[in-house]
């Protein structure tokens, strides 16, 4: 505290401080140095992308025999490998991009749905034992996934759900269910009880609110939600792979990708352009919802 | 399945998941009298009740008791698996990997967030450079590990083969023998945390630089006018002001690792002893069929990752308290 007390005393100083020749110098020198440090750890962080992005465009023998660096000496760019992933071949990649965009949206929109349902109810209703409710759903985000998952799937297996994209659907929902109802909580609970009330005198029922006065006002915490949950469906692996791994008809881009892996590790023409196919969207929705992503990155960081 | 087959189960999906949620609002809101209030509570409470406990509570209730029997969950063997997992020596090696997980990731990639966003903090080039390390947190795993694999990729040392990873190639270039470097053990763990740590560092630095970015100016111009060196600064300010977030992203990376599949599943699929207990699990479960081991490691996973969640909870209420 002492050093904010010597702040008034010590406000003529600040500009002799600031442009004294030995400070600046100091200044510039340290920050040349932070700014070495800084494009280091930045160039460490972006030449593994780089590298295999360049290569998805360099041609098959070009990738299998020389290191993409090479590619400075040499550019020959194609799109064959892209062709080549999408659409040729027994199992062409575009089938799985597609169950990848059908598996996300409805595992994106149903817990939005349902969620901001019960957030309404757990924000605006009274009922008995809801503040223990509430705690119990709060609670269940600590809940690794990994536990549930054997049980799900003899329930999918005997109610002949399995292997359709209903599993996948179902499960996505319930896992996002508790970090869902508990962030749209907190984001309704903000909102002035006044605004309710006039809605209420107005003769507004529950129902009414929810739909015309709540969920407007909810668009910034749902699309904050919307983004996590979009590339966690996206990019989940596990989930996919348990539920939907079997089949062809229902996988979706990361199980085959994972798969390519392992099956053609040394074909890098395609891991390379199989990679960016199913690390496209995601980038796009990212950049251009970063600001959403941030939001709901840092109170969704204990889920799955 | 043909695309218009996967596009009729869509639009089934859509019509009678709108049909139940239609349903649950029209009849809400015909509710009246005394209980109106409560019957709606109802109402909207109930898919959400049912999904969580058919589909999450029940499951790991379940999983829990078949983790106290065999491995076709037909005989009870008491907490054998249990025993199993501490002592069959397989296993313990993968309790140790998960361990080296659990310890070094959250510390690197805290470190370096921290570092980066203290170095990029206020300059010009800011935005673009956090942009930089912060992308991976929109790749998948699966993309990551195959981004990191193709950097580790190795070619057997012999006549004109030239190496195509780069790590290799730098090896070649400063006169050493390029290495199979994934099947270096126990070094590999450490190649399959590196990708790991180039994902996490991106959550750190947007989480810490927003903390760092909340520290009062006036401290900071006070602490400068007391002739306070960028390293002094660094250690007796920046650092003390931002603990709770600090702790928040370290325990939220442990978090994480202990979950970690994809990537050790992608790299390595477990094997040259680089299995974590979440690996483990899945490989238990579905590929040697072992239901009792594959369910007390659940378990272990879920043991493990409560005490670290509940004193990250009670940190995150601090940061946002602020």
């Amino acid at each position: 505290m002492t050093v904010i007390e010597d702040v008034a005393g010590a406000k003529p100083d600040l500009a002799a401080a600031a442009t004294s020749p030995s400070a600046a110098a100091k200044n510039q020198l340290s920050s040349r140095w932070a700014s070495a440090a800084a494009l280091v750890i930045a160039v460490l962080w972006t030449i593994p992308t780089f590298g295999l992005f360049l290569s998805s465009f360099r041609p098959e023998r070009a990738v299998k025999t020389t290191g993409w660096w090479t590619f400075f000496g040499d550019w020959s760019v194609t799109f064959s490998n892209y062709t080549a992933v999408l659409f040729r071949g027994g199992q062409p990649l575009i089938n799985y991009f597609v169950n990848s965009i059908l598996i996300t949206l409805p595992a994106v929109v149903i817990p939005i749905v349902l969620a901001s349902v019960a957030a309404y109810a757990f924000a605006w209703m009274k009922f008995p034992f809801k503040d223990t409710l509430f705690v119990a759903v709060f609670a269940l985000q600590i809940v690794p996934l990994q536990v549930a998952l054997i049980p799900l799937l003899q329930i999918y297996e005997t109610t002949g759900l399995g292997g359709t994209f209903w599993t996948v659907w179902i499960s996505h929902s319930i896992f996002a269910l508790p970090l869902a109802i508990f962030l749209l909580h907190n984001s309704m609970h903000e909102i002035p009880a006044e605004l309710i009330e006039a809605a209420r005198v107005d003769g507004a029922g529950h129902v009414r609110i929810f739909l015309q006065v709540m969920l407007p006002l909810m668009k910034p915490a749902i699309a904050a939600f919307a983004v996590f949950q979009f590339l966690w469906v996206w990019n989940d692996l596990l989930v996919a792979l348990v539920f939907a791994g079997g089949t062809a008809d229902v996988a979706p881009l990361t199980v085959r990708i994972a798969e390519l892996s392992g099956t053609r590790g040394t074909d890098w023409h395609l891991l390379s352009a199989g990679a960016f196919v199913s690390i496209i969207i995601p980038l796009v929705v990212f950049l251009s919802l970063q600001r959403f992503f941030v939001r709901g990155l840092l109170a969704g960081s204990v889920k799955g | 399945m043909t695309l218009l087959d996967k596009l009729g189960q869509l639009v089934v999906a859509i019509v009678v998941f709108a049909a139940i949620i239609g349903l649950v609002l029209f009849v809400a809101d015909r509710a009246r009298g005394r209980r109106a209030e409560l019957w709606q509570s109802i109402l909207f409470l109930a898919p959400s009740a049912l999904l969580l406990i058919v589909g999450l509570i029940w499951p790991a209730l379940r999983t829990i008791y078949q983790s106290f029997f065999d491995r076709t969950s037909t005989n009870f063997t008491g907490v054998s698996n249990y025993l199993t997992i501490f002592t069959q020596p397989e296993l313990l090696l993968v309790l140790r990997n998960t361990a080296l997980w659990v310890v070094i990731t959250p510390i690197l990639a805290t470190a370096i967030g921290l570092v980066y966003a203290v170095l990029v903090d206020r300059t010009r080039f800011e935005s673009f450079a956090k942009a930089l390390i912060f992308l991976p947190m929109a790749i998948s795993f699966v993309g990551a590990s195959i981004i990191w694999k193709f950097v580790y990729e190795y070619r057997p040392n012999q006549g004109n083969i030239q190496q195509i990873g780069l790590i290799n190639q730098f090896l070649v270039w400063i006169g050493l023998e390029p290495v199979n470097l994934l099947l270096q053990q126990p070094w590999n763990n450490l190649l399959l945390i590196m990708v790991m740590i180039w994902i996490q560092a991106g959550f750190a630095m947007t989480i810490l630089s927003a903390a760092i970015k909340a520290i009062p100016d006036d401290i900071t111009e006070a602490a400068r006018l007391d002739g306070c060196g960028n390293v002094r600064m660094f250690f007796s300010i920046t650092l003390p002001s931002i603990r709770p977030a600090l702790v928040v992203v370290l325990t939220t990376i442990s978090i994480g690792v202990l979950k970690v599949f994809d990537i050790v599943r992608t790299m390595t699929g477990g094997q040259f002893n680089t299995s974590v207990i979440a690996n483990e699990f899945y490989s238990q479960s579905f590929r040697i069929n072992d239901y009792g081991i594959g369910a007390a490691l659940a378990v272990l996973l879920f043991v493990l990752v409560v005490p670290i969640v509940v004193y990250n909870i009670r940190q995150m209420r601090k940061v946002n308290a602020r």
